[in-house]
């Protein structure tokens, strides 16, 4: 049991897996699904002299927050109790293109001499991490949406915003990936 | 109490993406060098599989568990969805993750996406602060 828990699951499972939080959300509370929302809720209830943008009763909003917490509580028993001991299989090409970058260790899910407290403290980590994280929080806000919201939720409702909105997350993506990063890993 | 139906979709939600690996920084890496598959499927089938679900939800108007009407807020073009998107895209590729498995990571043996976590929060709390001097 342990061990068939502990494989990844191939893409034709988990992308169907994923497709059906749409209609389960819906179902048990009529929610649409996304998460980035959460950490908005999250700086309307903790952070005070808020902005106009903050000042919403997010006691409603409160499921998003729950649903969060559930996902670090999923999280820990897929990746710590019934953790895929081997490496992610990613293909030779994305090993050699990422080795040629200075990526040094493949074990685990993330590079964990990229991805560790210590390297907050180096300007490599600092991008990686603080950099990207306030990224991620500042452009899915202003994009109304990440890739639950709009790339999931959006595009399965047919929104053309939805779909523009990541093309831009692909677009932003690729840039990263082919012209910055390549700079930022040989710091 | 009625919370709590949340948390426990949230757990297989995160169990799911970490089995998917697509909370894997070396598998969104792979994924912008186009050297897989493996993202794409799972994007297009996640795709398909919503867009049916909403297809017939709409067709068959069905109802929530408590008999409300389903309603989907439909949404409206910004040029936030642009420049806000380029902007998510970067941080996507540096964290090789966005909200969700920022959270899943966070339990899934990547603890120090908890500061890339707050550092997403305070990245939301600025768009909240200057989003009057963004265009839209």
């Amino acid at each position: 049991m342990k061990e068939f828990l502990s494989q990844p699951w191939p893409w034709y499972v988990s992308g169907p897996l994923i497709g059906l939080m749409v209609p389960v959300l819906l179902f048990i509370g009529n929610k649409p699904f996304g998460i980035s929302s959460s950490l908005k809720h999250v700086c309307a209830a903790c952070i005070p002299n808020r902005a106009d943008y903050f000042k919403y009763d997010w006691k409603k909003e409160l499921w998003c927050v729950v649903f969060a917490i559930g996902i670090i509580c999923g999280g820990f028993l897929a990746g710590t109790v019934f953790q895929n001991p081997n490496p992610v299989k990613i293909t030779p090409d994305a090993v050699a293109t990422l080795s040629a970058m200075g990526v040094k260790d493949f074990a685990g899910l993330h590079p964990s001499g990229l991805f560790n407290f210590q390297a907050i403290f180096t300007l490599k980590g600092f991008l990686l991490i603080v950099v990207g994280g306030f990224c991620v929080g500042f452009g899915t806000r202003y994009a109304e949406g990440c890739t639950s919201g709009h790339s999931i939720m959006g595009i399965s409702n047919l929104q053309v915003p939805s779909m523009i909105a990541t093309a831009c997350f692909f677009a932003g993506g690729l840039l990263m990936t082919w012209f910055i990063l390549p700079h930022i890993l040989n710091l | 109490m009625k919370l709590l139906r949340y948390f426990f979709v949230g757990i297989f939600f995160g169990f799911l993406l970490i089995k998917a690996e697509v909370i894997s920084w070396f598998r969104i890496q792979e994924m912008f060098h186009f050297q897989s598959f493996h993202m794409y499927g799972i994007m297009m089938s996640a795709m398909a599989v919503g867009m049916t679900s909403i297809f017939l939800i709409k067709k068959l108007k069905a109802k929530t568990l408590s008999g409300e009407e389903i309603k989907i807020a439909p949404k409206k073009f910004t040029w936030g969805n642009v420049i806000g998107g380029l902007i998510f895209g970067l941080g996507w590729a540096l964290t090789g993750a966005c909200p969700g498995p920022l959270y899943a990571l966070v339990g899934g043996g990547v603890p120090v996406m908890a500061i890339a976590i707050l550092s997403a929060i305070l990245g939301t709390f600025t768009y909240g602060l200057i989003r009057n001097k963004l265009p839209h």
